[in-house]
C-alpha cells in the first residue's frame, strides 16, 4: 500500500495530462496551470519558511561534533565545532553542499556474544550526494528554455554534462545520474528492512514523481523528441507573462510540464521542504559560544525566581547554625535550638 | 546467577527476532500498541512530588493523584487531549526547533542504527525516526493541511490514548544523548523533542517519580538526595577523614564562605554515592594543592539538574541558584565539577535563562592566570578545563605510577561531548596523571559516543533490564579495550556515569571500575606534607604495595 | 532570537534564483527565430514536423550511411535526385548558415558539431 497508492498516484497524473492535452486543454495544462504551480510553490515555500521564522530559537543549542574552542593549545574542530560565523558558514556550506553529516554515516551489526560493531557506511551519502547533483545541474540546464539569449552559465553546463558526446541529441551524463540514484534510494527504501519499516507514502511519492519526470523529459530528448524552438517560445513567454502556444507540442510534453507542475505544488506541503529547512536548523546554524556571547530568549520569564536562599535559610537556620555554616540572620536569642 | 542473566540477556540482543538482528515487524508501527509491564517503565510520580512542584510552577505538572501505569485508566483530565495539543501549539510558537524538526524529516533513516536504545532493544520504535514520528503524526494531523487533508496517507493520525502511552513509554527510553543529531543530515536532535513531549506529558500529569523527586529535593534542599545542609557538611567531613588516612593531609572546606573568590559546584552525588565520593575526594586535594581560595554551598549544592528532564521553566528555577549563591556569596566566578546533563544546562541555558552574570568577572585562574575567554559571558568553567590548564602550565605535582595499577579509558559523556566539545581537555589531564591510558573504538568515543543508557532520569532500578540493554553498545566498547588491552578502569566526567556504568560494567564487564578523571587526578597529586601513600583513594593498594 | 533579517535575506535570495527567467528576460531583448522559405525548392526530403524535431536524427544517419557505410546512392525526392548531405544537399535550398541552422540553434541553446569536420561555408549570399 505504502508504495502501491504513489505509484498509481503518480500514473494517474500522467493520464490526465495526456488526455487533458489531447482533448483541446492545452492552455490549460501549458499556461494555467505552470503559473498556478509557481505561484504556490513560491507562496507555500515563503510561508512555510515565515512560519518557521516566527517561532523564536530560545536556545542556543549547536550540536557539537568536535573539539570545542577552548584552552589556547587546545585545536578547536573550527568547522564541526564552530564559535565563529565565519566556522557556521563553512559547517553550513559542508552540510548543505557536500552532505556533511551524512558522510559520517554507519551501519551497526550485532553478533553473538553480543558484540556490536560499525561499518563504514557512505553509499546513502553517495546516492544522496548523486541525486541532489543530478537534479541540480539539470533544473540549471533547463535555463535554456526560459532565458534569451543563453546565460553564460548554462552554456557551460551543457557542455560538461554533454561533453562524452555519445548519440544524438548529445547525451547528458546528469539524466543518466538522476535515473541511477532514484533507482537506487527506491530500492534502498524498499530493501533495508529497517528503512522500509519507517517509509511513508510520502516518501515514495516524490521519488516516483521525480523519476517520472525525470522519464518524460529524457523521451521527448532521445525518443520522440519535441519541438525546442516551440516550446521555448512558451517558456520565454511564460516568463515574460506573454504566453503563447505554438504549433503542437507533443503529449509528453505536457506530461513532462504537469509531472513538474504537480511537484512544485506537493513541494511546499511536504517533507521536500528540507530544503529549506537545512539552512535553519538550530543544531547546525549557531555558533557553539554559548558561554562566551549570551544568547538571548525572546520568551525567558525574569519573574521565574529560584527558591530564595532566605526561605531556605529559614528552613534550616538552626542546623546551619549547629553546624557552623555561616547564616545571613542569626538565630534569635531567645528561642534555643531545640534539639 | 548474574552470569546466567547477562547470557540470557545477550542471547536475547544478538538472537531475538527484531529489527536490529534483521526480523521485519508483521505490522505498521502505529498499530502495534505499547504495553506497559513490570520492568519497562518508571514509576509515576508520587502526589505529593507533584503536588510540590505545582505549588511553584502552577498548571505545568497536571493533577496529583495516585495512578496505575498498566491499567487503561490513568485518571487524566477530561480534557487531556485539549491540553496536550494546546500545549503543543505553544510550544511551536517558542520554539523554532520543533516546528523545523517537525517538518524536515525525509525519513532516509541515516539515524536508525545510532540509538543505544535502538541497538539494544531492536524495538523499531527506538529508531530516532521513529521515536519523532510519534508526535510527528499528531503534528501533521493537527497543525499541517497536508496531514488534514490526505490523513493516514500523509502519515497524520489522531491523539488517542494509545499515542499516550506511546509518549510515556518511548520518551522515557531516549536519554536525549543527541548521537542521532550528528548524523542527522538536518541536524534533527531527538532530544529536543523527548524534552517537548515530555513538557507535554507533564501537562495532563504523567510523569516519573524519580525525576519529580530528586527535582523537588533539589528545590527545597539544594540537592536531589534531599541533604540538609549539615548533613552535607558531615559527609564532606567524612571524606575529609578518609582523605586523611590515606596522605596524612587534613583538608577542611569551607561552606557558604562570603569573600571566597570561586564559588564550586559539583553534583550532590560526588559527596555521598559511591564511586563519585572518589572524584570528590580529588577536587579537594587539588584545590588544596594549589591553595585555591573557594567555597562550597549548602544552598546551590547541587550541579545537576532534573529540571532538564521535566520542562524548560522549573530547569531555570532550579538552576538560577547557582547565580544566585554565587552573587550572594559575592565570588568573582564559578567552578563546576563533573557532571554530563549539568554541563548540557551550564553551557547552553544557564546565561540565557537566568544571565546576564554581570556581578561576576570573567573567570582566571588565579594559579596560571590563563583567562577563560570562552566562559567570558557565562563565568562559569569546567573542571577539566581548569584542571588541564594546571598541567600544561606545570603547576602541579604530579606522580602517574600511582595509577598504575590502573588501565584507563575514557567514556565520553554525551552533553559534554555533543552539546559542549569537552574532548580533549579530560584526555590531555590523563595523559599526564596516569600511564596505562587506552581509547575505545572511533565509533564510540569523541562526538559519536554511547550513552551510559541511563541519563535524563532514567537512573532507576526498575527499569534495570532497559538500562542494561541500553548500555550495551557502551559496556562492548569497553569489553573491547578490556579485551585488548586489559583495561580496568572507565574514567568519565559524569556523576551519573559514575553511578549509573558501574551497574552497567558489573553486568557485561565484570571486574571494570568506573571512576572520575578527578579522582585519578587525586591520586597521583603529591601533596605538600603528605605522608608515604600506600593506597589509593578507594583505599586499594598501589602498585608494589599489595598484600 | 529571530534572525530576522538573515531569514529574510536567504527568502529574498531563493525567490531570486526561482525567479531568474523573469528578471532576465526583463533586462534583455528577446529575439523570436524568424525562418525564412527557401525559394529554389518546394519540397523538401521530409515533412516539416519531422524536419523541425529531427533533422539531426537524418543527418546523423546520412552521415553513417555515407562516410562510414559506403552508401553514397542519392535519394529520390519527388524525381529529383537529392545528395545525402548537408552542404551539397540541405544548403542547396538553404543557403544561409546564418539564417538556416545559427537562427533557432542559438535561441535553443543547441551546439552541433557538423562544422567540427565540415567547413563552415562562406558566405556566398554576398
Amino acid at each position: 500500500m505504502k508504495i502501491l497508492y504513489p505509484f498509481v498516484a503518480v500514473l494517474g497524473l500522467i493520464v490526465i495530462a495526456t488526455i487533458g492535452s489531447r482533448a483541446g486543454m492545452e492552455p490549460l495544462f501549458g499556461i494555467v496551470f505552470p503559473y498556478l504551480a509557481i505561484l504556490i510553490f513560491l507562496g507555500g515555500f515563503i510561508n512555510k519558511v515565515v512560519g518557521w521564522a516566527k517561532s523564536p530559537v530560545p536556545f542556543r543549542i549547536p550540536t557539537t561534533c568536535g573539539q570545542a574552542n577552548s584552552l589556547p593549545w587546545i585545536e578547536q574542530a573550527c568547522f564541526d565545532n564552530p564559535s565563529t560565523s565565519f566556522g557556521v558558514t563553512v559547517r553550513m556550506f559542508l552540510e548543505v553542499f557536500l552532505f556533511r553529516s551524512l558522510f559520517r554515516n554507519t551501519q551497526a551489526d550485532v553478533y553473538d556474544g553480543p558484540k556490536l560493531r560499525y561499518g563504514s557506511s557512505k553509499y546513502l551519502w553517495l546516492f544522496g550526494l548523486l541525486f541532489h547533483y543530478s537534479f541540480l545541474v539539470i533544473v540549471l540546464r533547463h535555463i535554456r528554455l526560459f532565458a534569451d539569449p543563453i546565460p553564460f552559465f548554462v552554456k557551460i553546463l551543457e557542455f560538461f554534462d554533454g561533453f562524452l558526446q555519445i548519440g544524438l541529441p548529445h547525451l547528458y551524463q546528469s539524466d543518466l545520474v538522476i535515473v541511477g540514484a532514484i533507482l537506487l534510494l527506491l530500492l534502498r527504501r524498499m530493501l533495508l528492512t529497517n528503512v522500509r519499516y519507517i517509509s511513508l507514502p510520502a516518501d515514495y511519492f516524490p521519488l516516483f514523481l521525480i523519476l517520472a519526470i525525470a522519464l518524460s523529459g529524457m523521451t521527448m530528448r532521445y525518443l520522440t523528441r519535441a519541438d525546442v524552438v516551440n516550446i521555448k517560445q512558451l517558456a520565454v513567454g511564460l516568463a515574460t507573462f506573454k504566453p503563447v502556444i505554438v504549433g503542437d507540442l507533443g503529449a509528453v510534453f505536457y506530461v513532462h510540464l504537469f509531472l513538474v507542475c504537480a511537484l512544485l505544488v506537493y513541494f511546499p506541503f511536504s517533507k521536500l521542504m528540507h530544503l529549506g529547512g537545512v539552512f535553519m536548523s538550530p543544531t547546525r546554524n549557531l555558533a557553539n559560544n554559548s558561554r562566551m556571547v549570551r544568547h538571548i530568549n525572546p520568551w525567558n520569564d525574569p519573574n521565574l525566581k529560584p527558591h530564595s536562599y532566605a526561605s531556605y535559610e529559614d528552613e534550616f537556620r538552626t542546623f546551619m547554625v549547629e553546624a557552623g555554616i555561616p547564616v545571613d540572620k542569626e538565630l534569635p536569642a531567645e528561642t534555643p535550638a531545640a534539639e | 546467577m548474574a552470569n546466567k542473566k547477562v547470557d540470557e540477556l545477550g542471547v536475547s540482543v544478538a538472537r531475538e527476532p527484531s529489527l536490529m538482528t534483521g526480523a521485519i515487524p508483521t505490522q505498521d508501527w502505529w498499530d502495534i500498541p505499547a504495553v506497559f509491564k513490570p520492568g519497562n517503565y518508571c514509576y509515576p510520580g508520587k502526589p505529593e512530588m507533584v503536588a510540590y512542584h505545582s505549588k511553584s510552577l502552577p498548571g505545568k505538572f497536571g493533577e496529583p493523584r495516585v495512578w496505575d501505569i498498566e491499567s487503561d485508566d490513568w485518571k487524566l483530565p477530561e480534557n487531556w487531549k485539549e491540553i496536550i495539543i494546546n500545549g503543543f501549539k505553544e510550544r511551536l510558537d517558542k520554539f523554532r526547533s520543533l516546528k523545523i524538526f517537525m517538518d524536515c524529516c525525509v525519513r532516509c533513516g541515516a539515524c536508525a542504527d545510532k540509538c543505544h536504545f535502538f541497538l539494544g532493544t531492536g524495538d523499531p520504535k527506538n529508531m530516532p525516526v521513529l521515536r519523532a514520528e510519534l508526535m510527528r503524526s499528531i503534528y501533521r494531523n493537527e497543525f499541517t493541511k497536508a496531514g488534514k487533508i490526505l490523513g493516514k496517507l500523509a502519515g497524520a493520525r489522531e491523539m488517542t490514548f494509545g499515542v499516550l502511552k506511546e509518549w510515556f513509554m518511548y520518551f522515557y527510553q531516549c536519554t536525549e544523548c543527541r548521537r542521532c543529531s550528528v548524523f542527522c543530515p538536518y541536524g534533527i536532535d531527538t532530544a529536543e523533542i523527548t524534552m517537548i513531549a515530555r513538557e507535554l506529558l507533564h501537562l495532563v500529569g504523567v510523569n516519573t517519580n524519580w525525576i519529580l523527586e530528586p527535582a523537588a529535593n533539589s528545590n527545597r534542599t539544594g540537592n536531589h538526595m534531599g541533604l540538609q545542609p549539615h548533613t552535607l557538611k558531615e559527609n564532606a567531613e567524612y571524606l575529609c577523614d578518609d582523605i586523611e588516612s590515606i596522605t596524612g593531609i587534613r583538608i577542611t572546606p569551607s561552606w557558604n564562605r562570603k569573600g571566597a573568590e570561586v564559588l564550586f559546584i559539583t553534583p550532590s552525588a560526588d559527596l555521598f554515592a559511591d564511586p563519585g565520593i572518589y572524584t570528590f575526594m580529588g577536587y579537594l586535594l587539588l584545590f588544596e594543592h594549589i591553595g585555591l581560595d573557594y567555597t562550597l554551598s549548602t544552598y546551590a549544592s547541587e550541579g545537576g539538574n532534573f529540571g532538564l528532564f521535566t520542562n524548560n521553566e522549573l530547569m531555570k528555577r532550579l538552576n538560577a541558584k547557582m547565580y544566585a549563591e554565587a552573587k550572594r556569596l559575592g565570588v568573582k566566578w564559578i567552578l563546576g565539577g563533573e557532571c554530563g546533563h549539568m554541563w548540557r544546562v551550564l553551557h547552553q541555558y544557564m546565561d540565557t535563562m537566568n544571565g546576564p552574570a554581570d556581578f561576576l568577572q570573567v573567570p582566571k585562574s588565579p594559579i596560571t592566570g590563563t583567562v577563560f575567554e570562552n566562559a567570558a559571558s557565562t563565568k562559569m568553567v569546567h573542571i577539566s578545563e581548569f584542571t588541564a590548564d594546571l598541567i600544561r602550565h606545570g603547576k602541579l605535582k604530579i606522580d602517574p605510577s600511582r595509577n598504575n595499577h590502573r588501565r584507563v579509558t575514557f567514556h565520553d559523556s554525551c552533553n559534554p561531548s555533543r552539546a559542549m566539545g569537552l574532548l580533549e581537555e579530560p584526555r590531555q589531564i590523563l595523559k599526564s596523571v596516569v600511564n596505562n591510558f587506552y581509547e575505545m573504538p572511533e565509533n564510540t568515543i569523541r562526538e559519536y559516543t554511547f550513552c551510559c543508557g541511563s541519563g535524563t532520569g532514567l537512573n532507576t532500578g526498575e527499569i534495570m533490564d532497559l538500562r542494561m540493554r541500553a548500555g550495551l553498545p557502551r559496556a562492548n566498547a569497553v569489553q573491547f579495550v578490556k579485551d585488548k588491552h586489559d583495561v580496568n578502569t572507565l574514567s568519565c566526567v559524569c556523576a551519573i556515569d559514575r553511578a549509573t556504568l558501574t551497574n552497567l560494567v558489573d553486568f557485561w564487564v565484570p571486574g571494570t571500575q568506573v571512576c572520575g578523571v578527578s579522582e585519578l587526578v587525586g591520586n597521583a597529586l603529591i601533596m605538600d606534607g603528605e605522608k608515604e601513600r600506600e593506597s589509593g583513594l578507594r583505599f586499594e593498594p598501589l602498585e608494589g604495595m599489595e598484600g | 532570537m529571530y534572525d530576522k533579517g538573515k531569514v529574510l535575506t536567504g527568502l529574498a535570495i531563493f525567490v531570486a534564483i526561482v525567479t531568474f527567467p523573469v528578471w532576465y528576460d526583463l533586462v534583455h531583448a528577446q529575439h523570436v527565430p524568424k525562418l525564412e522559405k527557401p525559394t529554389l525548392s518546394k519540397k523538401c526530403v521530409a515533412d516539416i514536423a519531422y524536419m523541425r524535431t529531427s533533422h539531426m536524427v537524418l543527418l546523423d544517419n546520412w552521415r553513417n550511411e555515407v562516410v562510414r557505410e559506403e552508401k553514397r546512392k542519392m535519394i529520390d525526392v519527388e524525381g529529383k535526385p537529392y545528395a545525402k548531405s548537408l552542404q551539397m544537399g540541405c544548403m542547396k535550398c538553404h543557403p544561409d548558415q546564418k539564417k538556416f541552422c545559427d537562427e533557432c540553434h542559438t535561441y535553443a541553446d543547441v551546439d552541433p558539431f557538423c562544422w567540427d569536420c565540415h567547413f563552415q561555408p562562406q558566405k556566398e549570399t554576398k
